[in-house]
Order: C-alpha cells, then structure tokens, then sequence
C-alpha cells in the first residue's frame, strides 16, 4: 500500500461515545453551596437542573422522566457556567421562561411577590401561574425562586427543602424573612421614605437606607399614591400613575 | 444547519483531525470538545441566511486547529508535547506507528499533510483555511510527505 493511502487511512476513525453525550446530552456533578450539597445537571447550553444532593440515582430517574435525555455523572461542573450563570431552558414553556428570566434578575437579599413577577413579564392576572411556574423551577438556587413570597409577606412553600429551607437561604443572603412576615402581618406591604416620598419594597436597598423616623408603611400601592408617594424606579413596587 | 446536525455529521471527522495532529485520543476529545462547544457559541448568534452560507466542515477544521495550536502554546513551558503511540483500536499496528510520525513532524507540515493527504481537502481550501499561498501549501504537504518517507526508510 503506498504511503497517501497510508495516509488517507489514519481519518478513519470514530469518536468516541463520551464527545457527543459530553456536547448533545446533559452531565451532572455535585457542587458545594450556601444550601449545602447540590446536584448540577448542564449541558453545552447552560445549567438545566439542579437538587440537593442525595441518592444520584434519584437524580438521574427524576431528570430522565422530567427532561426526557440521559444523564451522566461527571466530576466537576465547568466553572464559567457557574460564574457566568448561563441557563439552558430548553423544554420549558415561554410563559415559564419569562417567569424564571425575570426572577432571576431580583438581586440577592431581597424578596419580591409572585403578583409583582406577573405584572413585570406582562401578565398582571397570571399570579397563580407564576407561582406554578416558580412551583416546578428546574433551576433552584441559581434561579432565585426563594426570593419571590407571597404578596401577604408570608414566606410560603419551597421545593428544595420546604418553608425552614427557604427562610434559611433568605437570611444567609441578609434578607430578614421574620421582619418581612412581621411586616406583613402589620398590614404593610410597601416602605416609603418621607424625605423623598418614593416608595419600595421593604427589602429594597434604596429602601433599607432609609432611617427609621423617616420611614412611613403603606399597605398598598393605592394608599401610597393617594399619599403623594411615588413607586421606587428600581425595585418598581407598582407602575407609575 | 442545528448544533445537533452539526456534531452528528462531523464529530467523527473533527475528532480524527485533532487526533491525528497531536497523537493520543483523550487530548483528541478534549480539542473536539472544545472546539464544538466554540462552534455552538458562534452559532448561536447566527441567524437562519448564515448558518446555511457557513461552510461547515472547513469552519469547524478552522477552530479545531486554533484549538490544537492554543493547547500547544500553553503546554510550551510545561510538558513536551511529544507523541505517544497508542495501541491503536483497531490493532492495526502500522497505523499507529504511522500516526506516530505524522504526530512527530514539525507542526507547520503536519497540519499541511494532515489536511490534505487525511482530511481530504483540496490546496485552495487549503490555502484559505490556514491563510496562506496556495503555493505554499503545497510545497508545505510535499516537503511534509518526503521527511515522512524519510523516516519510514530509516
């Protein structure tokens, strides 16, 4: 055989297996965080689930009835996928992706409402949805679904380790879920400040510069504006009048 | 053109390249690898008219060998990047000593001969994948060809 023959014969070869499943399918390893042990399922995408760290072979049942594709356990999620937080949201319905997009934009150490998540993706009646949505967020953690609580301050439900879990999260990222239920059960939903009249929401960082005795409560957006206040540009506790 | 398409009709191709210009096949996957997940960022942001216009398979070689070339720069100081030969998987021992000293000759032949005598592609493509003379190319993959004779006679 002459040597370019030789030569055209060394390109046949076949990749193997691991290169497609590492580009096409999801792989999976543990990670260290505030929350403890979690699982982090990504792909070529982005991050595609994550749980807490137990049996992995749950892990791997749940995303196969859940994703649909294989999973493969690897030994280390790729840095700049959690540095960078890219997300791979594939198989989620429009609805559900603006919902976890949006949350995952409120900044750490404050809380929004399920109402106030509907009304910023353009669908102020879909409460119920949004929480549905939050409900089955594939990403917990990264996408902050512990920061969204119900509009009556109460902490509510969470997915990866119940109502405890979700205060714990809360308060390791300096929010304060007991002042915010207290609040809450005060009747007062919104912080104002009677220097500047603009009003927030409590864990607003504009809003927790404002001193005590100039802080006022409002328990809704409408006492606010009848009281000559104006929502916060930042956390936008309501539209503009 | 899908990422999905995209690595189904090529891995195997871009695979063997990478394999072919550095010797042993878990450096090769990684080259792959990373050259894949390059394409898929680009294409990501590529809309339908220029995914179709892409010239895949001269593109995705293209990163492959900026890949292979950026890993050579960075293990410079650290390990020499010499040639291991492999028991090769199918058992064809010619192939892997031969593979052995393609992997062995100075980098700018290798790539010339690994593209046009393995890969296939003709001097013109040649010549604008790696940015160079047509003329070049050739004399490059010849000069490439004799030192590889010279070897196997010795």
């Amino acid at each position: 055989m002459n040597l370019t023959a030789e030569l055209r014969n060394l390109g046949d070869v076949r990749a193997p297996e691991s290169l497609r499943l590492s580009l096409l399918g999801d792989a999976y390893a543990e990670i260290d965080s505030e929350m403890g042990r979690l699982l982090v399922a990504f792909n070529a995408g982005g991050i595609s689930a994550v749980n807490r760290a137990g049996r992995s072979d749950d892990f791997e049942l749940w995303f196969g009835r859940r994703m649909g594709r294989p999973l493969k356990r690897v030994d280390a999620v790729p840095e700049h996928l959690v540095r960078k937080l890219r997300f791979d949201l594939r198989g989620l319905t429009p609805f559900e992706r603006d919902v976890l997009l949006k949350t995952a934009q409120i900044p750490r150490g404050q809380v929004r409402s399920y109402g106030w998540v509907a009304r910023e993706i353009g669908r102020p009646a879909a409460v119920r949805a949004v929480g549905t949505a939050l409900a089955n967020n594939p990403i917990p953690y990264f996408i902050p679904c512990h920061r969204v609580v119900r509009s009556d301050g109460v902490i509510g439900n969470y997915g990866m380790g119940g109502p405890e879990a979700k205060k714990q999260i809360l308060r390791l990222e300096g929010a304060d879920p007991d002042a915010i239920e207290a609040w809450a059960r005060r009747g007062v939903r919104y912080h104002g400040s009677d220097t500047t009249h603009i009003f927030c929401f409590p864990t607003c960082s504009h809003a927790r510069r404002v001193q005590e005795r100039h802080r006022v409560g409002f328990g809704s957006e409408r006492e606010a504006f009848a009281a000559g206040y104006r929502p916060c540009k930042v956390c936008r506790p309501a539209l503009a009048a | 053109m899908t990422f999905e398409q995209l690595v189904d009709t090529y891995q195997h191709r871009i695979f063997g390249f990478a394999l072919n210009l550095c010797g042993n096949p878990a450096d090769a996957e990684e080259i792959a690898q990373e050259a894949f997940l390059r394409a898929h960022k680009a294409l990501t942001g590529w809309d339908e008219e220029r995914r179709q216009e892409l010239q895949a398979s001269a593109w995705l070689h293209r990163i492959a060998l900026n890949v292979f070339r950026n890993r050579l720069r960075a293990h410079r100081d650290t390990v020499p990047l010499e040639s291991v030969p492999e028991p090769s998987r199918n058992g064809h021992a010619e192939t892997s000593e031969l593979r052995a000293l393609v992997t062995a000759l100075p980098r700018r032949y290798r790539e010339a001969v690994v593209l046009h005598h393995v890969q296939g592609f003709p001097y013109n493509e040649i010549a604008n994948l790696l940015g160079r003379p047509e003329g070049t190319v050739k004399s490059d993959v010849h000069r490439g060809l004799a030192l590889l004779r010279k070897e196997i006679e010795s």
